[in-house]
């Protein structure tokens, strides 16, 4: 590879680094309380609100519903509005966390439902409030799921990033389609899904090994 | 020595604390009390019009087989559960109507504990003793220093560091008994507390029970399907059937003669039983021998009556049976052959229940042994 092509290649993976990082952090901080959301306010929950679940439930499921690829030119004026353009990294960084929040919200959802009802029974026994019970309860008890959805969510966008290029926001899955595709350049091809591979990796040990060290549940 | 001072110095500290609230409510009327409680879910009627009074520094157990409605007559006690109609009273206070906010600083005069010990595995044993005290706003220092003081009273000192996930089940409630206290409640509430722990640890645990009982004179309810619990450390019991109390009172007065067919049934396994060959082979016609069940309680079980009753009527046969002590009175039933025709047997039975003994005849045995 030339030079010119390793600069590319590195600004292409800054660009990966950065969407996934961004949007990952930004679905996790909206997420994580939207999945609360809609645990506490179920039935039987400490909240109960079925109009608000229900209202919750039908806004994730929009959203999910929706191929990204489609998201993603659909929200051009929401993200022309939050960043003040629509091409680019950071452009794509909206649309990006606005598909992945609802998904990392079912993800945390599931582990949150998890949590041993006898807990928060004993919790509320013992004079707790629900801010109580969701701070020393469902989130810590929840943690190693929570840790590990988010893993699948960072994962999950590592692949959805590569589709921003439609939006001109660069990235490993834009330098392969453009180069490693049409101009068969196998080698780009080759070195983006080996770093890729790498990356990927990389974020599910480093998961893994999170989720290990906070679960206390067995010993 | 030290853990003992420590351990006396906790002791008294809750002493005070208990004498304190004592002055405070002015009274010595009931902590707990019940008045015709009523809980349906969907057509099933959970508890049925419950009354109940317990008493300061009493232990009352309260036993049922599943279904009969304990959970949620015990949660009823903390507004866990909110009855449909009745009345729950806390130390004087009608809590039935109190909202969820209300609630939460009189469920911190309660402590309670479950069947499956329900501690945060997230947290170590000390951060779970110490979370009472957290919800409460007592500084970290203090609360640390407190569940140091508890673990110590419940003899798991050592493991304040550890996770609840490397305990057995018995040092598990432990921990949980050791939360339950570390709001220094006036009132434990016992949720089939040992119904998952080993027969040797159950009693370790109910030993426990007990002594804070005596030591702090802090009132306990618990709930249980095993008469054995009830047996060991309640004072008082109350027999729960299908949401209504069915008998109530004195544990060795409900063992000696249990009124209800449910009591009667739940003692099986811990009273003296007709054994399973004998009663095989019993029949209501006339045969040469009649089999009686003479049940025995206080000054009756005190008395020589095997030896008197053989100088009054003759031979008779021991066949199953004894005496134990329950609270401290002495409780028997005994099984005995006697001879069947008359008028000895009605002689028999006539002395017997001269001497304050219950007598049943159970049958006759027929063939030879």
């Amino acid at each position: 590879m030339s030079s010119a092509m390793i600069d590319l290649f590195l600004r292409s993976l800054w660009e990966t680094v950065l969407m996934t990082g961004a949007s990952g952090v930004i679905s996790f901080v909206f997420g994580l309380p939207l999945g609360l959301a809609l645990v506490v306010t179920d039935r039987g929950g400490i909240s109960e609100n079925l109009w608000l679940n229900r209202i919750l439930g039908a806004i994730v499921n929009g959203f999910r519903s929706v191929p990204f690829i489609i998201l993603l030119v659909a929200l051009i004026p929401v993200t022309r509005l939050i960043a003040g353009t629509s091409i680019g990294t950071w452009a794509a960084i909206v649309p990006l966390s606005i598909a992945a929040t609802p998904y990392y919200a079912r993800i945390a959802e599931v582990s949150l439902r998890e949590v041993d009802p006898g807990l928060i029974e004993a919790v509320r026994a013992m004079g707790g409030s629900r801010w109580t019970i969701v701070q020393e309860v469902l989130v810590p008890e929840a943690m190693p799921g929570i840790v590990a959805g988010f893993t699948v969510t960072l994962v999950t966008l590592v692949g959805a990033s590569a589709m921003a290029g439609a939006i001109g926001a660069g990235g490993l899955g834009d330098l392969a389609i453009r180069y490693g595709y049409q101009r068969f350049e196998t080698t780009v091809m080759v070195a983006v899904v080996a770093v890729l591979i790498v990356m990927v990796c990389a974020l599910q040990w480093v998961g893994d090994r999170l989720v290990q060290r906070l679960d206390r549940r067995s010993a | 020595m030290i853990s003992r001072h420590k351990k006396d110095d906790t002791m008294s500290q809750h002493m005070r604390t208990l004498a304190a609230d004592e002055r405070r409510s002015g009274s010595a009327g009931p902590i707990a009390r019940l008045v015709d409680v009523r809980r349906h879910f969907g057509q099933t009627a959970a508890l049925d019009g419950v009354s109940l009074e317990v008493g300061k520094g009493e232990i009352v157990g309260i036993i049922g087989r599943s279904g009969a409605g304990k959970s949620t007559l015990i949660r009823c006690l903390n507004g866990l559960e909110r009855p449909d109609s009745g009345e729950v009273h806390i130390e004087g206070r009608e809590i039935s109507g109190l909202g969820e906010k209300q609630l939460q600083p009189l469920r911190r005069r309660i402590g309670m504990i479950f069947q499956h010990f329900n501690l945060l595995s997230a947290k170590t044993v000390e951060e779970n003793v110490a979370l009472p005290l957290k919800i409460e706003g007592v500084a970290k220092s203090e609360r640390l220093r407190r569940a140091a003081e508890l673990l110590d009273l419940v003899g798991l000192a050592g493991k304040a560091r550890a996770y609840p996930a490397a305990l057995s089940g018995g040092q598990k409630q432990r921990v949980g008994i050791a939360r339950a206290l570390a709001a220094r409640p006036a009132l434990l509430l016992s949720d089939e507390a040992t119904s998952a722990l080993d027969p040797e640890t159950t009693r370790s645990i109910l030993t426990l029970l007990r002594d804070i009982n005596r030591q702090l004179g802090l009132t306990i309810i618990l709930i249980t399907h095993e008469m054995e619990v009830v047996h060991s450390i309640a004072d008082r019991v109350a027999v729960l059937d299908a949401g209504r109390i069915v008998e109530e009172g004195a544990v060795w007065k409900v063992f000696a003669d249990p009124q209800s067919e449910v009591a009667r049934s739940l003692l099986q396994g811990i009273r003296p039983q007709l054994p399973e060959e004998i009663a095989a082979r019993l029949s209501p016609a006339r045969g040469p021998e009649a089999v009686l069940r003479v049940d025995l309680a206080g000054e009756a079980a005190l008395e020589p009556l095997l030896a008197d009753l053989a100088a009054t009527t003759g031979a008779f046969r021991f066949i199953h049976g004894g005496i134990s002590r329950v609270q401290g009175h002495p409780v028997g039933t005994l099984f005995l052959g006697v001879p069947a025709g008359e008028p000895d047997l009605s002689r028999t039975v006539q002395f017997l229940a001269g001497r304050g003994a219950r007598v049943e005849v159970l049958g006759h045995v027929v063939g030879n042994d």
